[in-house]
């Protein structure tokens, strides 16, 4: 294979450990009560159509998108709906929900329920945007963008390439390998349906070498697909971000500040892929996914295919249950997921994985002071001095933090994970983004 | 030799004036006239440059009164909260205008919900920053509106005026305060207000910011504003509202009569700095004896400014805990 690509800069190798690689998907039985939150995409969050006492079936529409950068939600359950009320969500904090209790599982009649493959793309490029647009389709890999809105580039700007994400460079995950490995020839389907939409002709997957399976399988298959190429790559965290992955694959640099499409491409989770299949070639909204739940302490590590608004809990019960020294349960990977505060808080569009932690890998250590070993401006893939970047959210000074492009920060923990000091500075990092995205809106704004 | 060095002299004499001459005309013509009674005032000010009136340092505020003063013949509006009418006085004077007394104001945290009062359900482990946390998650007890206890507030105070109460893990202002306004910016809950200092330093005020519906509110926190609207009717001055389920006092309509915090279900109204009530006469209805049993239990760590003042609501169980402290603190 000759040397592997990989991004440029920084990056870091934290151990693997995808003890789920191995499990085949599940499907989770449809729970008695689903929570769907309101917000559970990147930009404003949807309103809810549907009233207390309202009869809805799977994939009947119950939220319209609240803004352009939003998306529709669908019943992911056939039921009551019981009330819409604020609940707990992952952060802990209650916003607004519709909680649907389950009657049965009758599905809406336009979904197509049968698994047969349907290759053959009928649809105008506008047809199949307004198609994904309508199924409220989010990026499936955690940052959940409305896929539509990055299917549509803005005017003077075209696409060159497609980029399918399929690193999944986080450790523990396995659900997009998983689905890689069973849903081959959909994902196929719904990389040509994107190309389609997008006008390119060239798509490239990307996928670590730590997934040897999946890269000889998608390979053989794209054999039968036009303009797709499987792109094997160096394993090495964060590649599954958009401009690293870019760089990795096509090795062209998106601007600061700028979006990927500045450099022709645009970047897909292999997950969206299959949901963008499954709603163009079946008419299948988004109301499920795969979610991973894994850990060293969990009996039997599994993929299972869930609804979403399934509380947490259920899922740990089909791992067979909570480990006895769980410290932490977090909802996304080690490295940039966040710990739960709650197992009432329903699975949501967003959530890839739920990685429990034991008590004595997930505890912080203790901090001492820096002693500027560089490490982590040596591992930051953005280019950045995290030691300085934090130091000026920490004291305050902000603008200092802003000229040193602190918003260019990814948030991909690597600079966290390798400070031998045990320094917070990924909390700073966030704090500086926070008060200088602020800063910036309200600049913007005057 | 000699005359080497009358020439060195006579050329540097010249150039010095020269350069003299150039530089006086320089200065006449652009000369800046700044208005002696800026430094007048600025003198006067308290020099503490922590923009509690609103102006970048006490020089900016300074030249904003003389401003208002030349253009407007009045200062209304401009206030040092630092110096206090004291101050504001003086700098009356030096400008001749006379000047309206503001009433001194204070920061109050308005929320209760101390280790005891909201047990912690999860354990944070990050960068001590409330901004941070408030954006990461919904805090330790559950209620998403209560104090992070990340002292915020106290790294922002200039005057040693605020400081997290290790035993309640909550902030707690003293008398040093001078209602800056440094902290109410700092919070980013919103928790801390600026509120009349009032009459000897008496003051009652909701202490407590939850906007859930009461069901909701209680289940996290035993002190939390239920939105039950029994102190807005027990008020008899209309200087009660309730929005979003949560009670607020007009500091400005508020008698201190203290009807409203003698009602609450909850306790969750405080006063501070009032003497401690006579005890109710046996006749008093059940219901409110349960209550104040219940409160004296609950209430094993009241605030600390209670104590020291020795103000609680049933006065024989505060003297106790006093009493309890003080041996401990001994």
């Amino acid at each position: 294979m000759g040397i592997l690509k990989t991004f440029a800069l920084g990056g870091v190798h934290p151990e693997e450990n995808k003890l789920s690689s191995h499990a085949a998907i599940e499907v989770l039985p449809v729970p008695k009560q689903v929570i769907v939150p309101l917000g559970q995409n990147l930009g404003a969050p949807s309103k809810a159509i549907v009233k207390k006492g309202d009869k809805v079936k799977v994939g009947q529409l119950i939220a319209e998108a609240g803004g352009f950068i939003s998306a529709n939600i669908h019943s992911p359950v056939s039921g009551t709906v019981l009330k819409i009320d604020p609940a707990i969500d992952s952060t802990g904090y209650r916003r607004p929900c519709v909680f649907i209790t389950v009657e049965g599982d009758e599905w809406d009649e336009n979904i197509d329920k049968t698994d047969t493959l349907k290759a053959e793309i009928a649809l105008t490029p506008e047809e199949i945007v307004n198609r994904i647009k309508s199924a409220g389709i989010v990026g499936l890999g955690g940052a959940t963008f409305p896929t539509s809105v990055k299917l549509m580039p803005p005017p003077g700007k075209t696409a060159e390439f497609l980029i399918i994400n399929g690193v999944e460079c986080e450790p523990y995950l396995t659900s997009d390998h998983r689905v890689m490995l069973e849903k081959g020839q959909e994902i196929m389907v719904g990389i040509q349906i994107l190309m389609k939409a997008l006008k390119v002709e060239k798509a490239f997957i990307g996928i670590e070498n730590n997934k040897k399976d999946a890269i000889t399988y998608l390979s053989e298959l794209s054999q039968s697909y036009q303009g797709i190429e499987v792109v094997p790559l160096k394993v090495q965290y964060p590649q599954g971000g958009e401009k690293q992955l870019i760089k990795a694959v096509v090795n062209r640099e998106v601007p600061s500040g700028k979006l990927p499409i500045e450099v022709g491409c645009v970047v897909q989770n292999v997950g969206t892929a299959l949901a963008v299949y499954e709603a163009v070639q079946k008419n299948k909204p988004l109301i499920e996914r795969v979610v991973t739940v894994t850990g060293k302490g969990v009996k039997k590590p599994s993929n299972f295919l869930v609804r979403i608004g399934t509380p947490v809990e259920q899922l740990i019960e089909a791992a067979e249950g909570l480990p006895e020294n769980t410290g932490k349960v977090i909802s996304g990977g080690p490295m940039m997921g966040k710990s739960l505060t709650s197992l009432d808080a329903p699975v949501v569009k967003g959530t890839s994985g739920i990685l429990i932690m034991e008590k004595e890998e997930s505890g912080r250590k203790t901090e001492s002071p820096c002693i500027r070993c560089s490490k982590c401006t040596y591992v930051c893939p953005m280019g950045l001095e995290p030691f300085l970047l934090s130091k000026a959210a920490k004291l305050g000074k902000f603008e200092m933090a802003e000229n040193e492009m602190i918003m260019d920060c990814i948030e991909c923990g690597s600079c966290q994970y390798t400070c031998p000091a045990n320094i917070p500075l990924l909390d700073y990092l966030r704090l500086g983004k926070l008060k200088v995205g602020q800063a910036i809106r309200n600049r913007n704004k005057k | 030799m000699d005359n080497i060095i009358v020439i060195a002299v006579l050329a540097l004499g010249g150039l010095g004036l020269i350069a003299a001459v150039v530089l006086f005309f320089i200065a006449s013509k652009f000369r800046v006239f700044e208005d002696p009674k800026i430094d007048e005032v600025e003198e006067a000010l308290p020099s503490a440059n922590c923009g509690g009136c609103g102006y970048p340092g006490c020089r900016a505020f300074a030249e904003a009164t003389v401003k208002s003063a030349k253009e407007n013949k009045s200062i209304e509006g401009l206030n040092c909260p630092v110096g206090g009418n004291d101050v504001m006085q003086t700098v009356g004077n030096i400008l001749g205008l006379a000047v309206d007394a503001t009433d001194p104001m204070i920061a109050v945290v308005r929320c209760n919900g101390s280790f005891a009062h909201t047990p912690a359900k999860v354990k944070y482990e990050g960068a001590t920053s409330c901004a941070f946390a408030h954006a990461l998650y919904g805090g330790e007890g559950g209620c998403q509106y209560g104090c992070l206890g990340l002292g915020d507030c106290v790294a922002a105070c200039n005057f040693d005026a605020i400081h997290m109460n290790p035993e309640t893990g909550l902030p707690e202002v003293n008398d040093k305060c001078t209602a800056c306004n440094a902290c109410v910016i700092a919070c980013p809950r919103d928790i801390i207000e600026l509120r009349k200092r009032g009459p000897k330093d008496k003051r009652i005020f909701v202490s407590c910011v939850n906007m859930e519906k009461g069901a909701a509110a209680k289940k996290n926190c035993e002190v939390a504003c239920i939105g039950c609207s029994l102190c807005q009717k027990a008020c008899a001055f209309d200087a009660i509202t309730i929005t979003n389920f949560l009670a607020y006092i007009d500091f400005n309509k508020c008698t201190l009569c203290r009807k409203c915090v003698e009602v609450c279900p909850t306790n969750a109204i405080h006063e501070i700095n009032f003497k401690p009530r006579k005890p109710k006469p046996e006749s008093a209805p059940e219901k409110t004896v349960v209550r104040k049993s219940e409160t004296i239990e609950k209430e094993a760590v009241p605030a600390k400014e209670q104590i020291e003042k020795g103000d609680t609501k049933a006065p024989d169980a505060a003297t106790e805990v006093k009493e309890d402290i003080k041996v401990t603190k001994e």
